[in-house]
């Protein structure tokens, strides 16, 4: 294994021997560039159009993540986690409350426990779709934008349905979940754009729950993903692009830092939900793919199978919370405000109430650290408490960080439109990159 | 990951460098060890790789130690003047060299054995934090160090490349820093007469909407039920 992390490349190693005008010439990549997947301002090196060097320059969506949680209460930095991977946001939300449940020794009822195994899930769906539609929009494919996004449009009803917010859901709280999956689903009305007949078509599955919805919506979506798959795996520009590009092995996997599809991509098989599971992982069954060569298609092979994986698992929850009602929060005032009807006619409850929306509760002094299987890899929060009702230092170990850090290393050697294919098999999403 | 297999981790890492490093299983069952000597720190990474199977680096997180336990409002004595209605004036904890300010945490997993360890070693200059880096054996290293560097001013020495990361081009300062106000220094905003963006001193008040404090209650059964130093009822 030979990483040269020094970044130090000759022209005279790589150059061509041949005369030339310009030998080599520096590149500006981005920030405002639409297969930058954001704000990503690369520089690079190119000898014609082959690339020597590339240094990503991040942090243009730096907003101090980390230093807003060290002045606010616990619960209040819930909402700032949904912005961090703002294209996967209860996994996100997931690690924070993690972290906080295991400093204050406190375990979810277990109907919590699936609502956010289901949940985290129905987020690999929808960060899928999106990396899947973007990467294919890059590289060529602009049909598989519009299908992904007619898929995404069910799970952010799902996502409205439970928290009120297509995105930012502030869903999971420490403790269980904020409140129970309703037993109805939202309906459109009429309007000036939508008459009576588009509305009843459109609420012709919006009859029963939410757990209705999403196993209807789980019925039809293997075949979705075949419909995307007849599109591109076997499609000759698709592997053109992909096959071979952006080589990693599963040594370099590791010393650089990868972690979920990009380390499974190069056939090691590692991940989270299975080897140290967390909530209900090991209750269901599921299967976890590799991949063998480390390119870029064995990528894309490695999360369309996880789509259907993800499928599974959010059946298995469906078919487990329909039997097992039960409450979706700890009993515990300290921690968890008490209900609305309580508060208005119990003096307890609204001290309760009061304490914690204006102090919030106090964390025993430690550290903890808590990691889940984020649909891009694993996202870590490391949380140092002093005891306080605020943490007194708040890390996130954001996935794409490590991925985008090793930038210079898969596209060495090669063309200035493989980058492209390279950022978008990374599945960069700048808001974690730059926290 | 079982605590009987991290105590054995935690056994031999002892056995191996005595005095030089504590280690702790906690209640949640994390490992933790902690490097008295920031000398050894690139024997000790090393030794982990290779000898103990961590061939992963995680993350890396600087941690500012400065304020540790501080509070902002008494809870368990009254003061003369109370707490002025709920909005105070932020105070920024005034910087000192205590030698335990800085501290470097590396989180490491071993894929081969499924298990997690947590390394600290604090910088043991605090006008001038450094320890040596670790990207000659995790090449992972190189921009989490490079982030801990802009973020609190950690050098990492013999690192290839330690420029900053995160913040503006020209940032002055080291933002995560517990002596560095929230609500940073300077302000920019578009000057129609100059044409450009300028950058001005900041124009908005630091405040507390929630003061910050530590409470004790045993009904509060956390699985780290430590005291915290420095807090009401040492005193």
């Amino acid at each position: 294994m030979t990483i040269d992390i020094q970044g130090h490349s000759t022209i005279a190693r790589r150059g061509p021997t041949t005369m030339r005008e310009i030998e080599s010439y520096t590149m500006n990549f981005g920030p405002q560039h639409p297969a930058a997947h954001g704000v990503l301002r690369l520089v690079l090196e190119l000898d014609g159009e082959v690339i020597y060097k590339a240094d990503p320059h991040v942090g243009l969506l730096h907003r101090a993540t980390e230093k807003l949680a060290e002045s606010k209460p616990y619960n209040q930095s819930i909402g700032y986690m949904d912005r961090l991977d703002y294209v996967s946001m209860m996994c996100n939300e997931h690690a924070y409350v993690l972290a906080i449940e295991k400093l204050l020794g406190i375990v979810p009822p277990e109907r919590a426990q699936f609502i956010r195994v289901m949940f985290d899930e129905v987020t690999r769906l929808l960060n899928h779709l999106m990396w899947l539609g973007a990467h294919g929009l890059d590289i060529g494919a602009m049909t598989m934008f519009l299908y992904c996004f007619r898929e995404r449009e069910d799970l952010m009803d799902c996502y409205e349905a439970v928290s009120g917010t297509r995105m930012h859901a502030t869903y999971y709280r420490p403790g269980g979940v904020y409140r129970d999956l309703p037993l109805q689903m939202p309906k459109y009305q009429p309007s000036k754009w939508k008459n009576q007949k588009d509305v009843d078509k459109l609420n012709e599955q919006r009859q029963g729950s939410l757990l209705d919805f999403l196993w209807e919506f789980t019925e039809h979506f293997p075949d979705r993903v075949d419909e995307y798959e007849t599109l591109l795996t076997d499609n000759r520009i698709w592997k053109q692009r992909t096959v071979n590009i952006g080589v990693v092995s599963p040594e370099e996997a590791m010393a650089l830092g990868f972690t979920g599809p990009m380390l499974r991509g190069s056939g090691v098989e590692w991940d989270l939900r299975r080897k140290q599971p967390y909530e209900v992982y090991d209750q269901v069954d599921f299967e976890i793919p590799i991949g063998s060569n480390g390119d870029c298609y064995d990528r894309y092979l490695v999360r369309i199978e996880e789509m259907r994986q993800s499928n599974v698992i959010i059946r298995q929850c469906i078919h487990w919370l329909r039997d097992n009602p039960g409450p979706v929060m700890i009993d515990d005032y300290k921690i968890v405000p008490p209900t609305r009807e309580d508060m208005k006619g119990d003096m307890e409850s609204l001290i309760h109430h009061f304490k914690l929306n204006t102090e919030g509760y106090c964390v025993p002094a430690g550290e903890a650290y808590a990691a889940i299987e984020h649909p891009k890899g694993e996202l870590g929060v490391y949380l140092v408490s002093d005891g306080a009702n605020k943490p007194f230092r708040m890390k996130v170990r954001a996935p794409g960080f490590a991925h985008i850090s090793a930038m210079d290393c898969m596209v060495r050697g090669h063309m200035l439109a493989d980058v492209v294919a390279v950022i978008g098999t990374m599945d960069i999403v700048f808001g974690e990159i730059d926290r | 990951m079982t605590s009987s297999a991290l105590q054995k981790t935690a056994d031999s890492l002892v056995e191996r460098f005595g005095g030089a490093v504590d280690v702790s299983v906690s209640e949640i069952g994390e490992l933790t060890a902690e490097l008295n000597d920031a000398n050894r720190l690139n024997e000790m990474a090393t030794a982990l790789r290779d000898d103990f199977g961590f061939e992963m680096l995680i993350d890396i997180a600087g941690v500012d130690y400065l304020g540790f336990g501080d509070v902002e409002w008494k809870t368990e004595s009254a003061t003369d003047s109370g707490f002025s209605r709920a909005v105070d004036k932020h105070k920024e904890p005034l910087a000192d060299d205590s030698p335990r300010r800085f501290a470097v945490v590396y989180h490491l997993l071993s894929i081969s054995h499924n298990r997690r360890i947590r390394l600290r070693v604090f910088c043991p200059d605090t006008a001038l934090p450094m320890v040596a880096t670790v990207t000659g054996i995790w090449p992972s290293a190189n921009w989490f160090e490079r982030e801990a560097f802009d973020l609190f001013g950690i050098l990492f020495d013999g690192h290839p490349d330690l420029r900053r990361l995160l913040t503006d081009y020209g940032f002055i300062g080291h933002p995560f820093r517990k002596d560095f106000p929230l609500i940073g220094n300077v302000e920019v905003r578009y000057d129609p007469e100059k044409g450009r963006v300028v950058y001005e001193p900041v124009s908005i008040q630091p405040r507390t909407l929630v003061p910050r404090v530590i409470r004790h209650d045993n009904r509060y059964s956390g699985a780290l039920n430590d005291r915290a130093p420095g807090s009401d009822d040492d005193a």
